[in-house]
Formats: C-alpha cells, sequence, structure tokens
C-alpha cells in the first residue's frame, strides 16, 4: 500500500520525546547520562539530515502537499511590504482558489497572483482545495492585462493539484480560459517570475507558470499530471503512485537538471511548515534576484521569454 | 478501490437506443451509434460518416489530410523529429516503436503546407492511433515551427485536433509543449494571421487548454468530445454524474466554447468560406 501522509517528522518528534523523558528521569534519579544522551542526539540528528537530504520523490510528493505547509497568502504577507486583494473575472465571479493583488515588493509595485488552497478542511472547502475553475483564470487574465498596462513585474505563486475536475467547470470553459492566460503569459512585456511553492499539477498550475524564471522550493513537485493519475492511466494501478513519481521526474532536482527550472530554494530541514518564515525568507531573496537579473537584461521581456519557452523539449533528428 | 471506499456507484452511460436503419450484411461495418451496416464503399464516399445517422467515425491524419487539402498540394514538414525517451520513462520505447509500426506514422501529427480550397495555407493534422494523439515534444515542436512557417509566409493556419491530453511519459517536457505553442500563437496573432482551430472526436486536457483553444474560430465536428477533464475522471474523482451528451461538440457550442459543429460534408465548404471572408487570410 502506498503511504499517503508523509510522518517522518512523528517519528522523529517520538523518538526527540523519549530522549528528553530520559533526560529528565536521569535527572530525577541521579544517573549522570548526559554525554549519552549528547551522543543518542547527535546521532538523531545526522540521521534526520540525512534523511531529508535524500527523500525519495514520492515522500517529496507528500512534503508538498503537507497541509501545514505555507500557502500563497502568507507568502504575500511577508514578501510584499504591502499587498492589496483584488477580486473577481467581471464575467462570472469569483474564484477563491485563486488570489490576486497588487503590492509592494522591495519598493516596487508589483502585481501577484497565486494559487490559494486551504490548511485546514474548513478553509479547504472554502478555497475548494486550490483547484480553480475557469473564472480563476479570468481573473488572472484581468490581472496580467492590468499589470502590462502599469508597467508593473507580475510574482506569481504556484499550489495547486490541478484545475477543477467538475462539471461546472467544463460548462465555463475550463480549456480555453487556461489556454488564454498561457498565450497572454507569453507575450506580456513585464517580468514575470513564478514560483512553485507546494505541489504543482498539469495545465492547471502551469496556467499561472509561464514565465521569465522558474524558481521551485526544494521539496516542491511539479508534474504534467500527479502521480496517482499517471498510474491508473499507464498502470492501470493508482496504488503504483510512488514509482510513477520517480518515472516522472516531478521534483525541483530533476526539473533543474531538464532546464524547466531555474533556481531550487532549499527548504529547512524538516520541510517548508517547520520554519515557515525561513522558507519564506529564502524564496524572497531568490525572486529579488532573479527579478532584478531579469530587469537589468533589459530588452523585450517577451522576446527573451519566446527563445526560453522555444527551447523547452527533447526530442532526436533521424533523416 | 477507491470509488469502493468511498461507497460510489459506478455510472455507465447508457447507449442511445441503437434502431439500425438498415441491418448489417457481413463485411460491412457496424456503425456504432445506430447499428446500421454501411459498405467500404459508402464509408470512403461519405468520408467516413454513417451515410444514415451521421455518426462521425475517427479519421487518421493521411485519409483527414486526402479528404481536405486540394489533391497534390500538400508537402510535408519536419518529417526528421522523433520522440526520444528523455526521462527514461519504462515501457515509452516500446510503446513509441509499437505505434510507429502500427500507424506507419512517425509522430501523433502531420504538418505542412498545402492549398485547402484553393487556398495556400499551413496544416497540421493529428492522428489519435499515435499513443492517443498525446502531445509530447515532438507535437509540440511540429506545431510551433508551423505556427512560425506560417508567420513568416503570412499563411493562414488550420489545425485538426485530436488528442487524449500531454504526453505522460515525457512529463514536464510534455506540458511545457502548452507553454510553447501557445506562445508561438501569440506571435502568429499579432501579425494579424488567420488560425482555424477544427476539434475531432476526442479533444480533451492539454491540447484543448493550448493551441487548439487559441483558434481565431473554433470549430468542432459532430459529437466529438471536447473539455479539459474528460468525463470518465470527473465521475471517478467527484463521483458527479454526468449527463449523457455532457462536453460533446453540441453541448459546448449552447455552452458557448465553440463557434460551429459542422458535419464533415460541409466542413470544406465552411472554410473555405471563412477563407475567402478573411481573403485568403494573408493579411500580413
Amino acid at each position: 500500500m502506498v503511504k499517503r501522509q508523509f510522518d517522518y517528522e512523528d517519528k522523529y518528534k517520538n523518538i526527540q520525546n523519549k530522549i528528553r523523558e530520559l533526560e529528565e528521569l536521569s535527572g530525577t534519579l541521579d544517573f549522570d547520562l548526559s554525554s549519552e544522551i549528547k551522543v543518542l542526539e547527535g546521532k538523531l540528528k545526522s540521521i534526520r539530515d540525512q534523511k531529508y537530504q535524500n527523500l525519495t520523490p514520492w515522500e517529496k510528493v507528500l512534503l508538498a502537499r503537507h497541509p501545514e505547509r505555507p500557502t500563497t497568502i502568507q507568502y504575500l504577507d511577508h514578501i510584499c511590504d504591502e499587498w492589496i486583494e483584488l477580486h473577481g473575472d467581471r464575467y462570472y465571479g469569483d474564484d477563491p482558489a485563486i488570489v490576486g493583488g497588487i503590492g509592494t515588493f522591495n519598493g516596487m509595485p508589483v502585481t501577484v497572483i497565486g494559487h490559494q488552497r486551504g490548511k485546514d478542511t474548513n478553509e479547504n472547502i472554502k478555497r475548494n482545495f486550490g483547484m480553480p475553475h475557469p473564472e480563476g483564470y479570468r481573473k488572472v487574465h484581468r490581472l496580467l492585462k492590468q499589470a502590462e498596462k502599469f508597467g508593473r513585474p507580475v510574482l506569481t505563486f504556484i499550489d495547486t493539484q490541478g484545475a477543477y475536475p467538475g462539471a461546472g467547470a467544463e460548462e465555463r470553459g475550463q480549456p480555453v480560459a487556461i489556454a488564454q492566460d498561457l498565450m497572454l503569459l507569453a507575450g506580456l512585456n513585464v517580468p514575470i517570475i513564478s514560483t512553485v511553492i507546494g505541489e504543482g499539477g498539469s495545465g492547471g498550475a502551469l496556467a499561472l507558470g509561464v514565465g521569465d524564471r522558474l524558481i521551485m522550493l526544494s521539496n516542491s513537485v511539479f508534474s504534467v499530471a500527479s502521480a496517482e493519475t499517471c498510474g491508473s492511466i499507464l498502470a492501470k494501478d493508482p496504488n503504483r503512485a510512488e514509482e510513477m513519481a520517480a518515472a516522472l521526474k516531478l521534483t525541483a532536482d530533476d526539473l533543474k537538471s531538464l532546464n524547466i527550472v531555474d533556481e531550487v530554494v532549499p527548504e529547512p530541514i524538516g520541510g517548508a511548515h517547520t520554519d515557515p518564515l525561513e522558507t519564506i525568507t529564502r524564496v524572497k531573496e531568490a525572486i529579488a534576484r532573479n527579478l532584478y537579473e531579469v530587469m537589468e537584461n533589459g530588452g523585450s521581456f517577451a522576446e527573451q521569454r519566446y527563445q526560453r519557452l522555444r527551447s523547452m523539449g527533447r526530442y532526436n533528428i533521424i533523416a | 478501490m477507491l470509488k469502493r471506499s468511498f461507497g460510489k456507484t459506478k455510472y455507465i452511460p447508457v447507449p442511445q437506443e441503437a434502431l439500425p436503419h438498415r441491418p448489417p450484411k457481413p463485411d460491412q461495418t457496424v456503425c456504432p451509434q445506430c447499428a446500421s451496416g454501411i459498405s467500404a464503399e459508402e464509408l470512403r464516399e461519405n468520408f467516413k460518416v454513417c451515410p444514415f445517422c451521421r455518426y462521425h467515425f475517427p479519421m487518421t491524419a493521411h485519409e483527414r489530410l486526402n479528404w481536405i487539402a486540394d489533391p497534390g498540394s500538400f508537402e510535408e514538414w519536419d518529417t526528421e523529429l522523433s520522440s526520444c525517451n528523455p526521462l527514461g520513462f519504462p515501457g515509452y520505447d516500446e510503446k513509441l516503436a509499437e505505434a510507429r509500426e502500427k500507424t506507419g506514422l512517425k509522430e501523433a501529427i502531420i504538418t505542412g503546407a498545402a492549398r485547402v480550397q484553393g487556398y495556400q495555407v499551413v496544416l497540421g493534422i493529428m492522428d489519435s492511433r499515435f499513443l492517443m494523439g498525446s502531445m509530447g515534444s515532438v507535437v509540440g515542436e511540429k506545431i510551433s515551427r508551423a505556427v512560425e512557417k506560417a508567420i513568416e509566409r503570412t499563411c493562414p493556419l488550420i489545425t485538426f485536433a485530436v488528442a487524449g491530453g500531454a504526453r505522460m511519459q515525457e512529463g514536464m517536457l510534455s506540458l511545457m509543449q502548452m507553454a510553447k505553442t501557445s506562445a508561438a500563437l501569440e506571435r502568429f496573432h499579432k501579425q494579424g494571421l488567420l488560425y482555424i482551430s477544427v476539434m475531432t472526436h476526442p479533444t480533451v486536457g492539454g491540447v484543448p487548454a493550448s493551441f487548439a483553444g487559441l483558434g481565431d474560430f473554433i470549430i468542432a465536428e459532430p459529437g466529438a468530445l471536447i473539455g479539459f477533464t474528460g468525463p470518465r475522471v470527473i465521475e471517478q474523482t467527484l463521483g458527479q454524474r454526468l449527463p449523457e451528451r455532457f462536453q460533446r461538440a453540441e453541448f459546448q457550442l449552447e455552452h458557448g466554447m465553440l463557434d460551429l459543429v459542422v458535419d464533415r460534408a460541409e466542413l470544406p465548404a465552411v472554410i473555405g468560406q471563412l477563407l475567402r471572408l478573411h481573403l485568403g487570410g494573408n493579411h500580413g
């Protein structure tokens, strides 16, 4: 059976608690175990460090989906000096699975857009588990147009299992809504920096991910389809998700070596959720570095982005 | 298994009442919609449409090419592009070899220059027999090159899509083809050029959510399934029962996603009319 939750940290904490108990106990019983405890703690720490440096792709999928992982709004609250959320697609509704607005990044006005999932069941119901409808993608479209009009760079944050696979989404033109975002992003004449902060799933994630630079957190994943979906379709068995996760090359490091990702931002040991502020600070630094580089390069952003996108793909030439 | 644990009932679409208009004889193709028998000659004459109920049979890329392009006008491009297995995905090499063997095609799309209804156009025609018409690096590259050549030649573009989605075996490289083809079309549209996108059965996933969804005109064949998520996945993941003709071309026309649903017998004339109304599409 495939593991569904990343429980390593719980096991680790359990052992740590036991060590602490031992420490307390040895104090009250007048045994001096402090040196042994130190050895034990050192050993535990090195095992943990080892573990987090050698996570399997599937473990990264589970970490990327960790409910406590920081979400887009948390990033915006810390990355922007100030920001204001804007709503609605002007046609149908406001999609709570996508947040967007204007903020300042190191003093510079930027347009910010990201998938927004919840951290608990109630929030997730409100946010539709971060899975957007067409109105979400049309809100993105509107905010992108606005960014171009006012010459603001765009920062996007990717964190979705995918576009919502529901009847209403299909009735309102999900594929075309996504396609139109992809096309608009490709030609937008302002810098666009995208960051994958959790799980990036399929076209519903890519609709926010066509930019000048793609940054990924070290335990985030980005995939053409979820490992479970690939398991069901290719291997006719969703329980083969674990091996599919490895075969799909969906980790940040894999995608860096495929030249799809420009920078991998290391998460704190234990994952982004164990130290959200540190994680967000690192992401902010990476965004700043990439954004300023793109801006300094000058020239046409759309032209450079085109060359970047045009190089995507691997094939043989056989006469 | 998942289904059982959530206690959901599997929804099996009830086929339309099949009443043969003409009971089939041996050697005849049986129409899956009306159960009539159709002779090979009738099928050819009707461009693989059932003469009784207008069911549209799938067409291979070359059948479609011979039907839509003016005779002898097609010049194929980029035939040397061939898929590799960039991720070392288990079983992909075998699947590619099998698809090449079975179809005689190198990939799921043929592209090139042709005349349609007397007008010079750039054509892209997909073939569902090649790994479900899925889009990987080669399909994305061929489309992007075709779009770029259409820009160079200030020529209209016509694509016939049939697709099961992005090709999973090439992982994110496949997904990025959505971005690449959309980027090429962004330039194309800025030049004021004409793109007619025809969606045939089925066109789902990354293809309608990228290049095929970006036509100035989006036309579908009758009965074609068109959407982002296929109905089976929607029903399985959400336990939602879907209406019978959900996501079919007629449904999508009603919901505003398509310009037209056109019978195969009428389509060449309709494409000709659109080209004429754009003065041949050479606006560059």
